[in-house]
């Protein structure tokens, strides 16, 4: 009984030491962790993180440890007598001094945040800046290019910002149906993407690599498997990712039969392939699918399997999404599938 | 003042009792016609209860399939519907009945009252309420309509539109979500204008708004704030319900309407209504840290000075749930500020407490040991608050888990710690049975481990950047063992409750005969008899200072030589 205060603060200590412990094993590279800031953006928002713990984690320090010494100081004894404890209504001074001390903090604190909120919402956009559109869709990402005319979608392909050549991302972020929200924790913090309502954010992440994330913003029944892949590439790769973009989609004779399936169902009525029939904007631009590493806003590897299987039955990988069951025969399916991976 | 006596006599005809309980129809019929505030409490207290397991096994069936990645446990839309009717659940048919029954059975008790002030508003509020519960449960049945089974609603608790339009949620689920809502939300206005004319009203002699005990001033405080908070909710719903039936375009955004105005009206209730859940905490802290440290409460005027200065400043701080949909950089430092400044009225309160705790004999008996969890967790929950408030922060953490954990940290660290610390302190009063105390520490102490488990994992998960609401995660991103982490601790947590609700149960027919006044309190529910009679007392009793029974245990030294 005595020890109640005591080992509740150790088992505080402790619950907290070992999941930070394991928060920074289970941190790997891929990760889409907020503790590995790699743009401008997320290390503001880590670095001022940084200075919030201090002085929270300080307060808990000087409350908690007050309580516990309470707690353990004034507990029952056997030796007490059996009166009650002296009767103490309050002491004016002392509770003006613990309404003025955290009015300080908190000045202290509103100060630290007000500049970094000033610092990213309202940083200048410089000229060399890339401009891409972000529409968020059940449950798929659509991103567009305006200056280069390029449409991809789920697997964003942006520069790297580093050293001399400053070329940061501006998104603009829209939706085509209901709320998400645009979350790569490590490029930056997020923002929803809301229909009739254009937000933007920025990201100028230093290092090339691939950065995940995902939608955060409840969208419906799909709203898990509506994955983010931020591919940041050097300038080199980023200009032949743009020139390979910007061509229309392959024409493979041998393919053509596929081509025809393609575009005598109902697929163009959602898809745009450049250069066909197929422009319809429902669903993902299919002109260079076989540039992208997954299908399906990430639920699944891009494979002949998988894609074959994604067509045939959508709800295997994603019960909800809204591409339909297309009802093609097997050798219908096959032959779309060869075209569709003849689309680089 | 020295020719009043307390404990005054309660019972008039204690012969009456036993005998003439009549058959167990007549008993039930009496329970659904009552209109006395102990039985309407009590019933409040039930059917929290009832939902209260409903929700956790809700909860835990999450859990069960977050334990591991690409789990096929649950599907997505069942997932969904549970993620749903959990958070529905616990807000409207667990937090808000728990608090209106602790109103219900303490208020009038503590003010000397013989009952509320409008007894039939009273039992019509109840069964609004509780109606309102089962409309929203109905929903598992007829949520499809005609067309087939099972269809809760999926939209989350937040229900953001346009997810909520008829395009994107048809059936009927999301119209029983918006109808439940309304309906219980009547009984919620119903009951809060109840107490707020009970507290005014109904005091007894010399129970002047000053010596009124802390639990009864923070019940008016927050029946005044629900007051607020409830109708703007009720009217997105007639909104939100003119739009999928009428033709309406308030959240439309197809035909130029806003999610945002359904974003706005949303949190405008839902921000308030943490406090309205978290003050009653408040109030039940209140009575119990004082009697189980034997000294009178801290700074009285300041508790209650701080308890309003949280109504007026929580209704200041909604839009700091919004600081992703993209708002202004000026209003995103503005609700950084008020939300920060919530913090200084209920540090107020935390060093009070500890305050009133310095110098005393602190006896850790359940009830106590409830409400110190209580202070901890709500510390570290205040402090997390103060992380979230800073909005380039909360653009990282906003939606994620580190979200999720904080507000279970309010909702359960200090909601559902005070709420059981409540039952097992008040129990004896409602039974004239104490529950079991061995039981009860170990119902607190797994309560408090699976807890701490569970919830302070959470926050690293958020940090690791794991988005809530989602059904399922990939199994490459460092989540997979923390998660697991989080559905054990969700489990031992699921036994505590069973091991309080045997206790709760059992407890009725074999805990210990209480006696009027069994941990030697000192406000007026005690001087009645266990249970007290329909009346409550049979003279009504007149006080000099804010702890009668003191006065009376302590005539050579009462509190109003002392009280300003």
């Amino acid at each position: 009984m005595q020890m109640v205060p005591t080992r509740h603060l150790v088992r505080l200590g402790t619950a907290a030491a070992l999941s930070l412990l394991a928060a920074s094993n289970f941190a790997q590279s891929d990760s889409p962790s907020t503790l590995a800031p790699a743009s401008t953006p997320a290390h503001q928002i880590f670095d001022l993180s940084v200075v919030v713990v201090a002085i929270t984690g300080t307060i808990f320090l000087i409350v908690g440890g007050l309580l516990a010494i309470a707690l353990y100081r004034f507990r029952t004894r056997k030796s007490d007598p059996v009166t009650e404890p002296a009767q103490i209504y309050g002491s004016t001074q002392i509770e003006l001094a613990w309404t003025v001390i955290p009015l300080l903090i908190v000045v202290v604190l509103f100060l630290t945040t007000a500049r970094v909120i000033f610092a990213i919402q309202d940083a200048p956009r410089p000229k060399s800046a890339l401009d891409v559109t972000v529409i968020g869709h059940q449950f798929w990402w659509e991103f567009r290019y305006p200056k280069y005319g390029v449409v991809t979608a789920n697997e964003l392909h942006i520069p790297v910002s580093s050293g001399s050549v400053s070329e940061p991302t501006f998104l603009k972020l829209t939706s085509a149906d209901v709320n998400h929200s645009f979350w790569v924790p490590r490029l930056a913090g997020k923002t929803d993407l809301i229909a009739n309502h254009v937000n933007s954010m920025w990201m100028d992440p230093q290092k090339p690599g691939l950065y995940l994330g995902q939608c955060a913003q409840f969208c419906g029944s799909q709203h898990a498997m509506m994955l983010l892949r931020v591919y940041v590439d050097s300038p080199e790769q980023f200009d032949r990712w743009i020139t390979a973009q910007q061509q229309p989609a392959p024409q493979d004779p041998a393919a053509a039969e596929g081509k025809r399936v393609f575009e005598t169902q109902a697929c163009i009525n959602c898809h745009t392939v450049s250069g066909t029939a197929a422009t319809g904007r429902f669903g993902p631009d299919l002109t260079h699918l076989m540039s992208r590493v997954t299908l399906a806003s990430g639920a699944m590897d891009n494979t002949p399997a998988n894609l074959r299987q994604w067509i045939k039955s959508p709800d295997t990988f994603k019960n909800g999404a809204l591409m339909p069951a297309m009802q093609l025969s097997d050798r219908q399916l096959d032959e779309v599938t060869a075209y569709l991976e003849t689309l680089k | 003042m020295s020719d009043y006596s307390l404990p005054v006599s309660a019972v008039i005809d204690p012969g009456t009792a036993a005998s003439e309980r009549g058959t167990f129809l007549e008993r039930l019929h009496e329970w659904v016609v009552t209109v006395d505030h102990k039985r309407l409490g009590i019933l409040y207290i039930l059917y929290s209860t009832l939902f209260l397991l409903v929700a956790g096994a809700e909860a835990l069936f999450i859990r069960l399939q977050l334990a591991y990645p690409h789990s096929h446990i649950l599907s997505a839309r069942v997932f969904n519907r549970f993620f749903t009717m959990h958070g529905t659940t616990m807000v409207f048919l667990v937090g808000m009945p728990f608090l209106f029954g602790f109103a219900n059975y303490i208020v009038p008790l503590q003010i000397g009252a013989r009952d509320m002030a409008f007894p039939r508003l009273n039992a019509f509020s109840f069964w609004l309420t509780a109606f309102g519960g089962l409309l929203l449960y109905y929903s598992f049945l007829g949520g499809a309509g005609l067309y087939g089974m099972g269809n809760a609603p999926d939209v989350g608790w937040f229900a953001y539109a346009p997810l909520t339009a008829k395009s994107f949620s048809p059936g009927h689920a999301t119209d029983y979500w918006a109808l439940a809502l309304i309906v219980s939300g009547f009984g919620t206005l119903g009951t809060a204008i109840n107490i707020v004319a009970t507290v005014i009203s109904m005091r007894c002699k010399g129970m002047t708004l000053m010596r009124m005990p802390l639990f009864t001033w923070l019940l008016l405080v927050v029946s005044m704030l629900t007051l607020v908070t409830i109708t703007p909710l009720t009217a997105a719903q007639f909104m939100l319900l003119i739009d999928r039936y009428l033709g309406g375009h308030f959240f439309d955004t197809q035909a130029g309407g806003s999610s945002l105005v359904w974003i706005h009206f949303f949190w405008i209730f839902g921000h308030p209504e943490v406090y309205v859940l978290v003050l009653p905490a408040f109030a039940i802290a209140n009575e119990i840290i004082p009697v189980f440290c034997r000294k009178a409460i801290f700074g009285y005027p300041a508790m209650v000075a701080a308890s309003v200065a949280i109504m007026f400043v929580s209704l200041s701080v909604w839009a700091h749930h919004m600081f992703t949909v993209g708002m202004t950089s000026v209003s995103n430092a503005f609700f950084t500020l008020s939300t920060m400044l919530v913090g200084v009225p209920t540090g107020i309160k935390i060093f009070n407490w500890i305050a009133t705790l310095w110098g005393g004999r602190i006896r850790f008996t359940t009830p106590m040991l409830f409400c110190i969890g209580f202070l901890f967790q709500f510390l570290i929950a205040g402090l997390t608050g103060i992380m979230l408030s800073v909005s380039p922060w909360d653009w990282q953490l906003h939606n994620s888990y580190f979200v999720i954990a904080h507000f279970h940290y309010v909702l359960v660290g200090a909601i559902v710690f005070c709420i059981f610390g409540g039952l097992y302190y008040w129990y004896p009063k409602a039974t004239g049975h104490l529950m079991s105390e061995t039981l009860g520490k170990w119902h607190f102490w797994l309560f408090a481990i699976g807890f701490h488990i569970t919830f302070d994992t959470m926050h690293f998960l958020g940090l690791l950047g794991m988005p809530r609401s989602i059904y399922t995660y990939q199994p490459d991103r460092g989540w997979n063992f923390l998660n697991l982490v989080v559905s054990v601790g969700g489990l031992i947590q699921g036994i505590a409750v069973l091991l309080f609700a045997y206790n709760f149960i059992v407890s009725y027919w074999r805990g210990e005969v209480a006696g009027d006044d069994p941990w030697d309190a000192w406000t007026l529910e005690w001087a009645t008899s266990s249970p007290p009679p329909p009346y409550n007392f049979e003279v009504l009793p007149e006080v000099h200072s804010r702890r009668p029974l003191w006065d009376a245990k302590h005539p050579d030294d009462p509190d109003w030589e002392y009280e300003s």
